[in-house]
């Protein structure tokens, strides 16, 4: 027995620097990230004294009373986000489920056709940005059209030709229209502006990610896929199913737990997005492709407002604390009934 | 023998047409890429950006490999050296590290074990800014400790056949701005994840085996050393993979942390690269490909374990 307590201590002792480590540096900094957006601290000469700690008043929430109410840039920051993050979850899912369905018809060289879908996940954000930052290039006067546009000139498809990300132009439900007009009577006359729109410049970043991850969602569902039962497919179809009712009625149901991870692990990802943004478009035409995460580097340091950059890291945090946090709980429930 | 579904001839064909479509889209970038690196630069024009190249030229990837003496460029390879000195030790410590953490989590509980593993798992889906101030200003502060004793190293008239250990010290010391620090960074912000498969393999291997040795007397060391370590291979597979990969293709710690041209990696010359207005834009795709070669190549060549690294990230492992 004795043997025993000292292996335990001896194992507690080995995972320590690990968890003092996690403790301190995600913990405690997250701590004194939270701390420093209280600060009046926005400017370098509070940081070139070499303390550890600044020594700056406290400005309560003024920072984040600044961001969430004043700062123009941060509430398109904030429209952004949104909009980045449904579609890019949305276009995930979808074509990742397509992809998924497509593979599990027992194709021919299965294996090539993952590996094409799969292998952007491989590559840096920063590559898929620098390379799309050129296929989906509108081109000027005296280039022409070049990349995708000039692809779609080639071959006589002129008319998808785009802006892409340079187009500064905000979509929303126009105040005049039939819809504008009802929202306008009932009282929700603040969605037909801009401010609730969708910035057509976003949306090539969204191409872009979904290109990289998409192969992503195609595997989990794939792997998702192949854990139903053939018995069940099988029954169904006897029972006079046709395959298009065993998908919609069976499979799909079944899929429903992947779908969540889906959304979670896409959603972190998208409510953090910063180098694909830093290396593809930047803030974009009027901030049309400006985010959180950006405005936060850009802030803290370009422009040495290390409070506010605090606040807006402590914003993205909360978001993405609540996506990942009830789900990491009922991870850990439902493994210990286990 | 299980008789399967067969839908129509026509069905069939849509089918692969559709995931033909699909193959196009996730390789033109890449077809892009490959073209552009390697035409020579007669050939390199905007308007043909789609033609196949006319030979095998690596113009491009020279210049965007040793850069550009008239014009001022410097060439990404002292920053691909760079990510194989910042990726390779990270990946090899992570891993180490994640094997032991991964052992005690599964295999000596210890009441609140699974409440401070959660805690742990939760540092994998923080977004990095909310640590980057205090991460800033504690690697400065380690800079400022640190830096005297290093200078005192560096000064030191070292014999010929020491000084390669003076320049080893000089990279890997953990400070703000040097190699050594990004490693710090990543080893520590890598703990969740690598515990995370290490235990889940682990958790999958009966406790009964090790009931038997601890009978035999083994404790915790030998059972690790003896038992466990062996048939660890694949989770160290899955895990060096997927950590070569997130170091290798990062860029957020390290565009914060080296503020120093000759200390950053790739990801982050590359970015610089294609900011800049004086490079062409097929020296930046020969830039990118560059960048991206390495990645590529283990996932083609261990696509398998790749995979099993993706999917652990989703938890259920």
């Amino acid at each position: 027995m004795r043997r025993l307590d000292k292996d335990r201590l001896t194992a507690i002792l080995f995972i320590t620097p690990s968890v003092v480590a996690i403790l301190l540096f995600v913990y405690g900094f997250i701590g004194w990230t939270g701390w420093a957006s209280l600060l009046k601290w926005n400017d370098l000469a509070m940081i070139a004294k070499g303390k550890l700690f600044p020594d700056v008043p406290f400005a309560g929430m003024d920072n984040f009373i600044r961001l969430l109410t004043v700062d123009q840039r941060f509430q398109v920051d904030l429209r952004n986000t949104v909009v980045f993050t449904l579609t890019f979850i949305v276009a995930c899912l979808g074509l990742g489920l397509m992809m998924a369905i497509l593979l599990d018809q027992k194709v021919k060289g299965e294996a090539l056709f993952r590996g094409i879908f799969l292998f952007p996940m491989a590559v840096s954000f920063i590559v898929t940005g620098v390379v799309w930052r050129w296929l989906l290039n509108p081109g000027n006067s005296s280039t022409g059209p070049v990349g995708v546009n000039l692809l779609f000139k080639n071959m006589g498809l002129g008319f998808f030709q785009s802006a892409w990300y340079t187009n500064p132009e905000v979509g929303f439900i126009q105040p005049d229209s039939a819809i504008g007009g009802l929202l306008n009577s009932i009282g929700l006359d603040f969605v037909t502006t801009a401010k609730f729109g969708i910035p057509f410049a976003i949306l090539s970043v969204v191409l872009a990610a979904t290109w990289q991850m998409s192969g992503y969602t195609m595997a989990m569902y794939l792997a998702g896929l192949r854990g139903v039962p053939e018995e069940l497919r099988e029954a169904a179809r006897v029972d006079g199913a046709t395959e298009f009712q065993v998908y919609r009625k069976i499979i799909l149901p079944l899929l429903k737990p992947i779908t969540l991870s889906a959304i979670i692990i896409l959603g972190h990802i998208s409510l953090k997005i910063f180098d694909l943004v830093s290396s593809m478009t930047g803030p974009g035409p009027a901030f049309a492709t400006d985010v959180p995460a950006y405005y936060m580097f850009d802030t803290v340091f370009r422009g040495n407002h290390f409070a506010r950059g605090a606040a807006i890291a402590i914003i993205i945090l909360l978001s993405v604390a609540v996506l990942v946090v009830p789900y990491l709980i009922s991870n850990m429930r439902s493994e210990v009934k286990r | 023998m299980k008789r399967r579904f067969k839908p129509p001839k026509l069905t069939r064909v849509l089918l692969y047409i559709l995931l033909i479509a699909g193959a196009i889209f996730y390789l033109l970038p890449i077809y892009m890429l490959v073209a552009t690196s390697l035409k020579s630069y007669a050939e390199v024009k905007l308007s043909t950006m789609w033609s196949f190249p006319g030979g095998f030229h690596l113009d491009s990837f020279k210049q965007a490999w040793f850069g550009d003496p008239s014009k001022g460029t410097m060439g990404l390879s002292s920053n691909f050296i760079n990510s194989l000195k910042l990726a390779i030790p990270a990946t090899i410590i992570s891993a180490m590290l994640g094997s032991i953490n991964g052992y005690v989590f599964s295999k000596w509980k210890f009441r609140g074990s699974d409440v401070l593993f959660t805690l742990i798992l939760f540092g994998m889906f923080i977004p990095y800014q909310s640590v980057l101030i205090p991460l800033v200003q504690t690697l400065q502060t380690f800079s400022r400790t640190f830096r005297p004793l290093l200078n005192e190293i560096l000064a030191w008239k070292a014999p010929e056949l020491l000084s390669w250990l003076q320049s080893l010290i000089a990279t890997y010391m953990p400070m703000y701005g040097t190699i050594g620090g990004l490693v710090m960074v990543h080893v520590i912000y890598g703990i969740p994840i690598t515990t995370l498969i290490f235990r889940n393999y682990y958790a999958a291997i009966p406790d009964e085996l090790l009931e038997a040795s601890k009978i035999d007397g083994a404790g915790f060391g030998g059972i690790y050393r003896y038992i466990l370590f062996p048939i660890s291979m694949p989770a160290f597979v899955v895990v060096l993979i997927w950590q070569f990969t997130s170091i290798w293709n990062e860029f957020l710690f390290a565009t914060v942390i080296t503020n120093k041209a000759d200390v950053q990696p790739i990801t982050v010359a590359l970015n610089n690269l294609a900011g800049s207005f004086i490079v062409e834009w097929n020296v930046q795709m020969a830039g990118a490909l560059m960048a991206a070669l390495p990645t590529l190549l283990v996932y083609i060549l261990l696509g398998r374990y790749f995979m099993r690294g993706l999917l652990a990230g989703s938890l259920k492992g």
